[in-house]
């Protein structure tokens, strides 16, 4: 093993590994949360929705579109002042926070939106006709009715949100990214880089399987 | 119990508006079973919509329970709603709950104590005989199964009227014939004011009082199933009634024994409740001399008694056919002499 991948270091690999882990779940949690937010903005204030409201309905959709079109590496870049604001620096795994949560939300915001939309209209004419009021209609209906498609969608976001932890490493963000661009590249480590990979594909891999058990065993359609 | 008066409801569309329902005056009395008949279009859907609020009335009062709906907005409109319950006809049941949770979400929108709620729901799954499939969820149950968990949601805040939308629709003949019963056994049971809206005149005939026949967004005729059917006026009506007393397959049979030259007289003979017992057939051939053949008959049980319709070719001389139409006429029944052009 050692002779394969003589250059790893493996107190710095797991290192990265914990950084990597640690990045992707906060920003999951936060692009969650925000982009749940976001997206019942985006379904709830469209034509022939409760809270229909052209105004803002176009300006959530402009946000939403300007920030989903930035390339990510652009967008660290140009969030730099205000992670140095609200962080107080802009090196280390918390660094990369805002970033990833700014680059990742608007791009959840449409998939729940989208799984929104998805709710049969006649569910929601029930709720109302047995007297719900919109909270009701929200939280017993809207999302529970929706759930497989809000997390398939985060399970596809935090597969994005990991590659996006890689890309910030690059700037100093820590992470398996940074492991594989200073000591692989940099340093023309090559095993290095593999293992980084290797690891970042494992990562993905059980995402996956555990957003497609949850699904599983949340979907009684 | 409902009163709608000069009630309209007009759509702006980009091609002009299009009046749904048109300046419509309608009551509905306590504990009656209320069906509104029509065809798609007709706005008999938009109809039953405007009674819980689903649509806003352009114009017009809808007062029901002494209150006018069109003026309630907000939480009092809420309340009303649970007063009056609706079941669709492709159920809208949310299929992440369990039949028990989804009788359960009207109760939770009430604010019911776990302990009321839990006790609600047994007594609502066993009024709709659902027992031993509490647990199911939508995706398992059967078309008809689906339909009555609807119904025990809709009765489970105790409304004082319940709305069917096309509620049978989507359902086979058998299915379609227990709901109706269960329907009716609640109305006995509970009181309460039954509106249906449905195309199909089988529902009307099996389980509503009145009828209320419904055209490009006008009732045209209106009163008690049994007089719609012995003596509809409008055209629309007679096609619906049609429906079942005369199969497609008689008149068929009819115009091919006409095409044959056969010049003997065809009679429809339409008769009510208590005359079917008479023997008129039997006084026909007895005392007219007049052999009749039987081509077809039928008889429809409505609510509130039978209705019968008999097609007879009359055989014998031009003076024993003349005696035998007299003859029908002088009886409580209703005869129409079948020409080829029918």
């Amino acid at each position: 093993m050692n002779e394969i991948f003589e250059n790893i270091n493996w107190a710095n690999m797991w290192e990265a590994t914990l950084e990597t882990l640690y990045m992707s779940a906060l920003a999951v949690l936060a692009t969650f949360i925000l982009g749940v937010l976001l997206g019942l903005v985006l379904y709830m204030t469209d034509k022939g929705n409760m809270w229909e409201n052209q105004p803002v309905h176009l300006a959530a959709a402009a946000i939403v579109n300007i920030f989903r079109s930035i390339p990510f590496i652009i967008l660290i870049i140009l969030l730099v002042p205000f992670t140095t604001f609200i962080v107080g620096t802009m090196l280390g795994p918390s660094a990369a926070l805002p970033a990833l949560v700014i680059g990742a939300a608007p791009f959840y915001a449409r998939l729940v939106e989208i799984g929104l939309r998805e709710v049969n209209k006649g569910v929601i004419e029930a709720a109302q006709s047995m007297g719900a009021n919109q909270w009701h209609i929200i939280f017993k209906v809207l999302i529970p009715e929706s759930l497989p498609a809000l997390i398939s969608g985060i399970t596809v976001t935090a597969i994005t949100l990991v590659s996006y932890t890689a890309m910030a490493g690059v700037i100093g963000a820590g992470g398996l990214g940074d492991l594989a661009f200073r000591e692989g590249f940099q340093r023309s480590n090559s095993d290095v880089t593999l293992a980084a990979t290797a690891a970042i594909l494992v990562i993905v891999m059980i995402l996956q399987w555990i957003g497609d058990r949850i699904i599983y065993r949340i979907d009684k359609r | 119990m409902i009163a709608l008066e000069k009630l309209s409801k007009i759509f702006p569309t980009s091609n002009g508006d299009i009046t749904a329902v048109d300046n419509i005056d309608l009551t509905i009395d306590e504990g009656e079973i209320f069906g509104v008949i029509g065809y798609s279009g007709a706005g008999k859907s938009t109809l039953i919509r405007l009674l819980n609020m689903l649509e806003k009335p352009t114009s017009g009062k809808i007062i029901i329970a002494e209150k006018n709906m069109a003026d309630l907005q907000g939480s009092s409109l809420r309340k009303a709603r649970q007063e009056i319950s609706m079941i669709f006809q492709h159920f809208n049941l949310l299929w992440s709950r369990t039949v028990r949770e989804n009788i359960a979400f009207p109760l939770e929108i009430a604010k019911l104590s776990k302990k009321d709620k839990n006790a609600r729901v047994d007594e609502l799954i066993d009024l709709v005989g659902l027992t031993g499939r509490e647990d199911a969820y939508p995706a398992q149950l059967s078309g008809g199964q689906k339909q009555r968990v609807g119904i025990a949601r809709a009765l489970a805040n105790n409304p004082k009227v319940l709305l069917c939308d096309e509620a049978t629709s989507a359902l086979d003949p058998k299915t379609t014939d227990s709901i109706l019963e269960l329907l009716t056994d609640i109305n006995k049971k509970l009181g309460l004011t039954i509106v249906l809206i449905t195309h199909e005149m089988h529902v009307i005939r099996k389980i509503c009082n009145r009828v209320a026949v419904m055209e490009n967004g006008k009732i045209v005729e209106e009163g008690p199933v049994l007089d719609v059917f012995r003596q509809p006026r409008e055209e629309m009506t007679k096609e619906f009634v049609k429906q079942i007393t005369e199969p497609e397959e008689t008149m068929e049979a009819i115009r091919e024994l006409m095409k044959t030259g056969d010049t003997s007289p065809i009679v429809k003979i339409s008769f009510l409740g208590e005359d079917a017992e008479q023997p008129i057939m039997t006084n026909l051939i007895l005392t007219c001399g007049v052999s009749v053949n039987i081509l077809q008959g039928k008889v429809s049980k409505t609510r509130d008694g039978s209705y019968g319709t008999l097609f007879v070719q009359l055989q014998g001389n031009q003076e024993q056919l003349n005696h035998a139409l007299s003859y029908l006429k002088d009886q409580q029944v209703q005869t129409e002499v079948m020409t080829a052009h029918e």
